[in-house]
């Protein structure tokens, strides 16, 4: 029996007929010209101008629609838009590996050489749920409260219940904002802390749970749930164009030296109003005054 | 002739070529995840529940224990549930109400997990959040939405396993004297015993596997449970939840903990047909 079933297996790669061994031979050019279709990378199409930008996941999305739109005005221009992150997408800018790095974070020593350009503010919310009587904290409670060292509404004067923290997942880039500016160095956010995966779902949970505490990007704030005042300012965009709101970062753009081209072309139209105001519409605050 | 032969052999390869991408998956998986496994340690990876792989801790305990419990949860609502309801329908209910609601039933496996998982976030986790307290996203609330998920499952392969019993055991059973519910009790449900395990199993496999719905109402907290009220993150929800943003040690870190549930489906796969082999 067995021996009956790897000869047969062996017969396998022997086509009975002519026309077997012509379908053989389709199948493979089919197979080849579908590698050659998505072979194909950056450098393949020449008549068209290409623009890289790489770096922060907090960027790319914001990137992406204005590639979107900027490319639906200027068919023969493509900009590519990839992550990998702020350090990558600065280090790929200063190699010249892409026209333009995107980094959510502030450059740090001989990255400083490098041209900035800030496209953008983030603001990132501390929000309670609406029946919370809170209004303020200072840095220190919200860092204390995601530490885990402060569990009860009762230690902020409130009815005692346990704070309902939710955070978001490990990797996401308003978690690395909030860690840089809140937690800092040495903290960790609990694991106590509930997790969810985007901005939307844990305002929704906190929109829903009376004793819950979170943070979302400020743009995605509505009037279903409460944003604190952290020591004393409030998360407004006069605040954060102004920087008296401490928990802002600035989205940049960094370039070794914008030459005259189809990069600088997309740079101005990042900066000029109908960019700006399609940054604001995706909840940015926006660089202009 | 050659013709047959012919077809024979693109069946053939048809066949190989999914058990290949069974065993590309698996190599995949294996060799994504293992380099992350050997820079930690075993030890570290399976009995630290310390998990912030950004800043290099890759414990997994917390996951495991979450993952073990919440399907031990669902299958304490989910197997009696299903199995009564099996019994009605196979051994008690008239042919007519059979035949209406076993369709109904197994329509209940086509809802898609997110919608259970909706359901249980706009509904059973505020119930929970007031009457029981906690945040109602927890392990209670994942319990009871995978309870209710592996209900076809387990409900319609145990009808198969009872009706697969020949009428002959029970006609024996009633000539003898024995009442309805002593055949169903005593010689039918021992009869049709291998069925029902493997019916409990692979609700297990549907409960221990499922994401979408354990993502939304589970709560994801990285902490061990102490209470059926705290939130809990189980391995698939950990994978799901990353998998976006991460990259390098902690992208295999994922993988590595697709490694864990690969291997504990594995182990869940052989119990059962180890035990359907000795009955």
């Amino acid at each position: 029996m067995s021996r009956n079933y790897l000869h047969r297996i062996k017969g396998l790669f022997e086509f009975p007929s002519p026309s077997g061994r012509l379908i053989l031979a389709l199948l493979t050019a089919v197979l080849l010209l579908f590698a050659g279709l998505t072979g194909g990378g950056c450098g393949r199409q020449q008549t068209q101008k290409a623009v890289c930008i790489a770096g922060s996941t907090s960027v790319e999305p914001f990137a992406e629609k204005l590639a979107e739109v900027y490319m639906h005005r200027h068919p023969h221009i493509r900009i590519d838009v990839q992550g990998g992150g702020s350090s990558a997408g600065i280090f790929a800018a200063e190699q010249g590996a892409a026209d333009l790095g995107a980094s959510s974070r502030e450059l740090i020593g001989k990255e400083k050489k490098l041209q900035e350009i800030p496209i953008a503010y983030d603001g990132i919310a501390i929000i309670v749920n609406k029946q919370n009587p809170l209004t303020n904290l200072s840095l220190n409670q919200v860092r204390q409260i995601f530490q885990g060292e402060i569990t009860e509404w009762s230690q902020l004067k409130l009815p005692p219940h346990p704070i309902d923290i939710i955070t978001r997942e490990e990797g996401s880039g308003t978690r690395n904002a909030f860690e840089e500016m809140v937690m800092g160095e040495q903290a960790e956010i609990t694991p106590m802390a509930l997790v969810q995966d985007s901005n939307g779902s844990v305002r929704e949970i906190v929109a829903d749970d009376p004793y819950s505490i979170g943070y979302i990007s400020m743009g995605l704030v509505d009037n279903r749930v409460k944003a604190l005042s952290v020591d004393g300012i409030a998360p407004t965009r006069e605040n954060v164009k102004n920087r008296s709101y401490k928990l802002v970062r600035r989205f940049l753009l960094v370039s070794r030296g914008l030459q005259p081209g189809s990069c600088q072309d997309f740079v101005n139209f990042i900066l000029s109003a109908q960019g700006q105001s399609l940054l604001e519409s995706e909840g940015l605050v926006g660089v202009g005054d | 002739m050659k013709k047959e032969l012919y077809i024979e052999r693109v069946l053939l390869f048809l066949a190989l070529s999914s058990i290949g991408s069974l065993v590309t998956i698996t190599v995949f998986i294996f060799w994504e995840g293992i380099p992350l496994i050997a820079y930690t340690g075993l030890k570290n990876f399976l009995l630290s529940s310390h998990w912030a792989p950004t800043r290099g801790h890759f414990g997994i305990l917390a996951m495991i224990i979450s993952s073990v419990l919440v399907t031990i949860g669902a299958l304490v609502l989910g197997v009696p549930l299903g199995l009564a309801c099996a019994i009605t329908l196979a051994e008690f209910a008239p042919e007519r109400v059979k035949t209406l609601l076993k369709p109904t039933l197994e329509l209940l496996a086509g809802i898609p997990s997110v919608v259970y998982g909706f359901l249980g976030v706009i509904w059973l986790v505020p119930l929970i959040r007031d009457y029981l307290g906690g945040p109602g996203l927890s392990l209670l609330a994942g319990s009871v939405i995978l309870g209710i998920m592996i209900l076809p499952t387990v409900i319609s392969i145990s009808i198969d396993a009872l009706s697969a019993v020949p009428d002959l055991y029970r006609d024996g059973s009633i000539a003898l004297g024995a009442t309805n519910w002593q055949t169903v009790h005593r010689v039918v449900l021992p009869a049709a015993g291998s069925g029902i395990v493997t019916a409990i199993i692979l609700g297990m496999g549907r409960a221990i596997g499922e994401t979408m719905a354990i993502i939304m109402v589970a709560g994801n907290a990285l902490k061990i449970p102490t209470s059926i009220l705290d939130p809990v993150r189980t391995l698939t929800a950990n994978i799901a939840l990353e998998l976006g943003y991460a990259s390098g040690r902690h992208r295999e870190a994922l993988f590595a903990t697709g490694i864990v549930l690969f291997i504990i489906i594995m182990i869940l796969n052989l119990a059962a047909s180890a035990i359907t082999r000795r009955r």
